[in-house]
């Protein structure tokens, strides 16, 4: 990976995606500083589960620009690009069924130095550690969120791109990936959260882009938050 | 003499070991079937050509090259494997992802040249390999005789069969595997280069067919129309075991041969016919099969 001066961890321009006929983003633009947390909000079919599916090359066809950590992986095959330090966690969690909670963990292999080790892992989730030897989707929803999250964080990828991570999860569960997500960002992880739950993700995020049409219609700091909430209210449809 | 339901008990056993031998060339069949369906979702019809190609690998290599058979118990496979992996790369990559159809076409039509060329250059009768000296002979059990080499297939076949098991079950490279079969796109979002463990298990098992065919030539005849007889019956026990289960596979594969084994004993007639019998019986009660799992 050549060395880069560049302090954006990923740089979207222009981002177009399709599905077979469907055009689904209309040039997206966005950027993401090291060490920051940034979500995309938006209504369901606005793109933003479609944004991430393209920045991993899971799309049908994409073009424009994706930098990340300064490499252009427009042209990429979609094995390459979690090498440059990405981990992706899917909407579906995507747990194997025919693996076990523990082979589940050990699935992805390492991008980067400096991943959680196993014990580490288990320690932040304990409940992974007491059911490691179980069939991987036989665990409760909360829990597969759990290992979906634990497991890119072993590989040591220090982008993590995580999918409606709280959808369909008790409040208790909710609050947990919460603490975790502050951890992580007190590491020093650079995270893109899609999330549906805006009171969950208002508190940790450093800015938000909501996006509309597949585009991105505006970008919100943090501190700007509480002025634009009428604006926010009408774009998120709550 | 001892009668078992008025056979003779030599016969019987005879019959049982036939069958384990027929079931050991099954499970390794069935399995490789089963592992390139689980990947690719391609049902294999070259697969029976491959097994022929390996025992004509062997049978060539022996008479043109001296390759002797221990060595062609490895060499085979690989050649076959490698050919395999480059009928991979070059057509069934293509049609990845179409209905199934096109890669029961492709394969299919595959076997068909190859067998059609063999049947040309060799002609339809045959040839026959040389028993390996260390396996001649054989060993009186009291109560019946059994050869040396008859044993070889049953132990070299199970060890192969479950030698994939434990790779496949137990081992990293193996739940990439499985991870595959279930969700290959995600694989790819994790940084696994798919499109390679494709190649290699598309390799993989072709390579078994070969060696399943390099251990049938000192048995069977070596001729260009070997392996498509066998397919037959394979494809029947991949049905009744249940498409994409490993265990499943190399369980229904021996049980299968042995079921056959005893109908030629007790109703000789439908020696042949027992098992789409029991094929038919399976997809009236679990139509995923034995081992499947209810998609």
């Amino acid at each position: 990976m050549k060395p880069t001066a560049e302090r954006h961890q990923l740089q979207v321009s222009d981002l177009h995606a399709f599905y077979g006929e469907s055009h689904i983003l209309h040039g997206v633009d966005l950027v993401v500083g090291r060490g920051e947390l940034v979500t995309l909000l938006g209504r369901n079919g606005a793109g933003r589960t479609t944004t991430l599916r393209a920045i991993m090359n899971l799309v049908g066809r994409r073009t424009g620009s994706i930098l990340v950590n300064g490499n252009e992986t427009i042209g990429m095959p979609a094995h390459q690009i979690p090498r440059l330090g990405v981990g992706y966690c899917p909407e579906e969690r995507g747990i194997f069924a025919s693996l076990s909670v523990e082979e589940n963990l050990l699935l992805p292999p390492t991008v980067r130095s400096g991943g959680m080790g196993l014990d580490e892992l288990y320690e932040m989730f304990p409940n992974l550690y007491e059911r490691r030897f179980s069939q991987g989707t036989r665990l409760s929803g909360g829990e597969q969120q759990m290992l979906a999250m634990a497991r890119i964080l072993r590989t040591g990828a220090n982008l993590l791109l995580l999918d409606e991570i709280t959808e369909g999860l008790a409040p208790v569960i909710v609050q947990k990936l919460g603490e975790v997500l502050i951890k992580l960002k007190q590491r020093g992880l650079t995270i893109v959260l899609v999330e549906q739950n805006f009171r969950f993700a208002a508190p940790l995020a450093d800015r938000h882009y909501v996006m509309e049409h597949g585009r991105i219609i505006e970008e919100i700091k943090a501190a700007d938050l509480d002025a634009r909430k009428d604006f926010l209210n009408r774009c998120l449809g709550v | 003499m001892t009668l078992v339901f008025g056979v003779p008990l030599s016969v019987l056993l005879g019959q049982l070991l036939l069958g384990l031998i027929n079931g050991s060339f099954y499970a390794l069949l069935s399995l490789g079937l089963a592992i390139i369906f689980g990947l690719l979702r391609i049902i294999n019809f070259a697969h029976g050509a491959q097994y022929m190609l390996g025992a004509f690998a062997a049978f060539l290599g022996l008479n043109y090259l001296g390759v002797n058979y221990w060595a062609a118990l490895l060499l085979s496979p690989l050649l076959i494997g490698l050919l395999g992996m480059a009928i991979e790369r070059g057509l069934l990559r293509r049609i990845a992802g179409e209905d199934h159809l096109y890669g029961l076409l492709l394969t299919f039509g595959l076997a068909l040249i190859v067998e059609g060329s063999f049947v040309k250059l060799f002609g339809v009768s045959g040839s026959s390999y040389p028993m390996p000296e260390a396996l001649k002979g054989g060993y009186n059990l009291g109560f019946m005789f059994l050869p040396t080499y008859r044993a070889w297939v049953i132990v070299a076949a199970l060890l192969v069969c479950f030698a994939t098991w434990y790779m496949i079950e137990r081992t990293r490279l193996g739940s990439y595997l499985r991870a595959g079969t279930e969700n290959p796109k995600l694989m790819q979002a994790f940084g696994i280069n798919v499109p390679l463990l494709v190649t290699l298990t598309y390799g993989y098992g072709v390579a078994l067919a070969a060696f399943a065919g390099v251990l049938a030539a000192p048995i069977y005849a070596v001729t260009p129309g070997m392996g498509a007889n066998l397919l037959i019956v394979v494809f029947a026990v991949v049905v009744i075991g249940g498409m994409g289960s490993i265990m499943g596979a190399i369980i229904t594969g021996l049980a299968m041969g042995l079921i056959e084994g005893l109908t030629k004993v007790f109703y000789p007639e439908a020696a042949n016919t027992v098992i789409f019998v029991i094929m038919v019986l399976v997809l009236l009660v679990r139509p995923a099969g034995l081992f499947g799992k209810e998609a």
